[in-house]
């Protein structure tokens, strides 16, 4: 074989399996790596023709049209989206997007007979799992299948089954071409690690995870801290039942998943956790729900507890309006009606308004470690997926000061 | 493993809800695209599938069914693997990458310089 590329993206069979986890035959395997394969040529190879288009023909243009510069970057969509080589691009994004949904679904469908037992199993009789039916799907859940998953997180093909959550879980490592790890848990990971070199010494005693899905980051963090008593909510039950069957799987015993929305904690007195988080939940909200969870979630908060909510970077004024338009590719093509404008949010005054003083925020940046099981020595591509890159921000903050 | 009763084929491509956005300017072209994409993408497969069986008959003289599907590429043969996807992927892709680099260059069409090489 010639010289290799230097762009090794590992196998879908390098995946770390647990007891819940869908198997994949050959073929299916060899979907997935193509799709992981094609979302690294369309960031990369492909992708860098976007800027090119812009910068030869669109931006020349709209300005011969306007006679000035687009001033948002709505205005650069509108343009682009009218651009023959940005519409292929975009159209083939989707596709394979729509490509990985249609695999996934087929491994999970195909064998969620066994799956459902396999959950059932792990699942019956448990404390640690507590589902409500009375919980309704939040609008901003259910207005279209984020992500193009059909179903969302909540859908079920039959009553009480686990197919969302498996779909969900199969394809997490080739759409990120295994960058957040062999169990797609590396923002959660990087969490734990951020925090052992900052406060080695900090015990949180309760944790409440907002918006869980089927825990891939809230397992790190209960592995890390087994003494303390974490619990995990979220609105879609098919997602808990398949995550707390996982947790248990990955011996994570100390999670409650609790079907609960997060807009009212009123469950929960003032002051009883030590550390409120969410992992890229916050653009999947509203424009009322993110303040009210943010509030509910400071009410929650101990003196010196912590709240982090773990995103990819907020657009910034100093952000150029390209890099905004091309990071809101998902917003407008991948079912995610809220991520534009979160990331045109300002958090830290989100923050503020619900109670933090502005001297107690922080933003942090989070990187998740290549795991050296997948990817044995090679550096790993450094071309941006924008919106599945492994690396965040974490907005935080520690309510009334740090711990002493 | 045994599969379940539902019609799992038809349901893996249930349609997400939401309205699609459209690329191209016939609507006809999105699902003539969509299925192009997904050809290329079994064409890979076959390809995959043909690379275990090539390697196991090299690493083994003969070989099941049951072989092949439980191969697992490692090592050498998972960068090899990588990189035959990678190359398979630019190679269909040959027409947009061109199109890339057609954007940056300002050729005249051909006809200009067939009439220009007349003259000169
Ligand atoms: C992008 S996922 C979060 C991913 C997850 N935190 C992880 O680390 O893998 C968003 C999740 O939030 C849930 N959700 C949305 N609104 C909610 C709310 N108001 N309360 C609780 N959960 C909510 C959805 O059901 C979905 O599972």
């Amino acid at each position: 074989m010639s010289k290799s590329s230097g762009v090794h993206v590992p196998p879908y069979r390098a995946v770390t399996k647990h007891d819940m986890f869908p198997s994949a035959t050959l073929d299916e395997a060899a979907r997935f790596d193509f799709i992981t394969h094609m979302n690294k040529f369309l960031a990369s190879s492909l992708g860098a023709g976007n800027k090119i288009a812009y910068e030869a023909r669109v931006l020349p243009a709209f300005r011969k049209e306007h006679g000035r510069d687009p001033k948002d970057r709505f205005e650069i969509r509108h343009a682009m989206n009218r651009d023959p080589f940005h519409q292929l691009w975009s159209a083939s994004k989707r596709n394979t997007m729509e490509m990985r949904q249609q695999n996934g679904r087929a491994i999970a469908l195909r064998q969620l007979d066994e799956l459902d037992a396999r959950a059932n199993a792990l699942n019956a009789g448990k404390a640690t799992l507590q589902l409500d039916p009375t919980v309704e799907v939040p609008r901003y859940q259910s207005a279209v299948d984020i992500h193009c998953m059909p179903g969302c997180y909540h859908g079920e093909e039959r009553p009480g089954d686990v197919s969302a959550g498996a779909n969900y879980d199969s394809g997490l490592f080739a759409t990120t071409a295994g960058a957040l790890g062999g169990l797609s848990d590396g923002g959660g990971q990087a969490v734990v690690q951020w925090l052992r070199a900052n406060y080695p010494n900090w015990k949180p005693r309760r944790v409440l995870d907002i918006g869980c899905t089927i825990g891939h980051n809230v397992v790190p963090l209960a592995l890390a801290y087994p003494e303390a008593e974490f619990i995990a909510i979220d609105t879609a039950a098919a997602s808990l039942r398949y995550g707390h069957a996982r947790a248990q799987a990955l011996g994570a015993m100390n999670i409650t998943f609790i079907q609960h929305n997060g807009e009212d904690l009123s469950r929960w007195g003032d002051g009883c956790f030590d550390w409120v988080q969410t992992t890229m939940f916050l653009h999947e909200l509203s424009g009322k729900a993110l303040p009210q969870i943010i509030r509910e979630g400071f009410r929650v908060l101990a003196p010196h507890g912590l709240m982090l909510h773990v995103e990819q970077p907020q657009y910034t004024l100093d952000m150029p309006l390209y890099e905004q338009f091309i990071r809101d590719w998902d917003a407008f093509n991948n079912n995610e009606p809220f991520w534009s404008a979160m990331h045109g949010m300002d958090l830290k005054q989100q923050m503020v308004s619900a109670g933090f003083a502005p001297e107690e925020l922080f933003v942090a940046a989070v990187k998740a470690v290549a795991d050296r099981t997948i990817f044995p020595e090679a550096a790993t591509d450094e071309t941006e997926d924008h919106g599945r890159a492994a690396a965040w921000h974490a907005y935080g903050a520690w309510k009334g000061g740090e711990p002493k | 493993m045994t599969e379940t009763t539902l019609d799992w084929m038809a349901l893996a491509n249930r349609k997400p809800k939401g309205k699609r956005p459209s690329y191209f300017a016939d609507p006809q072209n999105e699902e003539l695209y969509s299925i192009l994409l997904s050809l290329v993408g079994e064409v890979s497969v076959m390809r995959q599938r043909l690379d275990t069986v090539e390697r196991l008959l090299e690493a083994k003289g003969s070989i099941s069914r049951a072989d092949i599907e439980a191969y697992v590429p490692a090592g050498d043969a998972a960068a090899e693997r990588s990189d035959m996807i990678r190359e398979y992927i630019l190679r269909v892709m040959r027409g947009p990458m061109q199109a890339i680099q057609a954007m940056t260059e300002s050729a005249p069409p051909i006809d200009t310089v067939v009439d220009e090489l007349i003259n000169s």
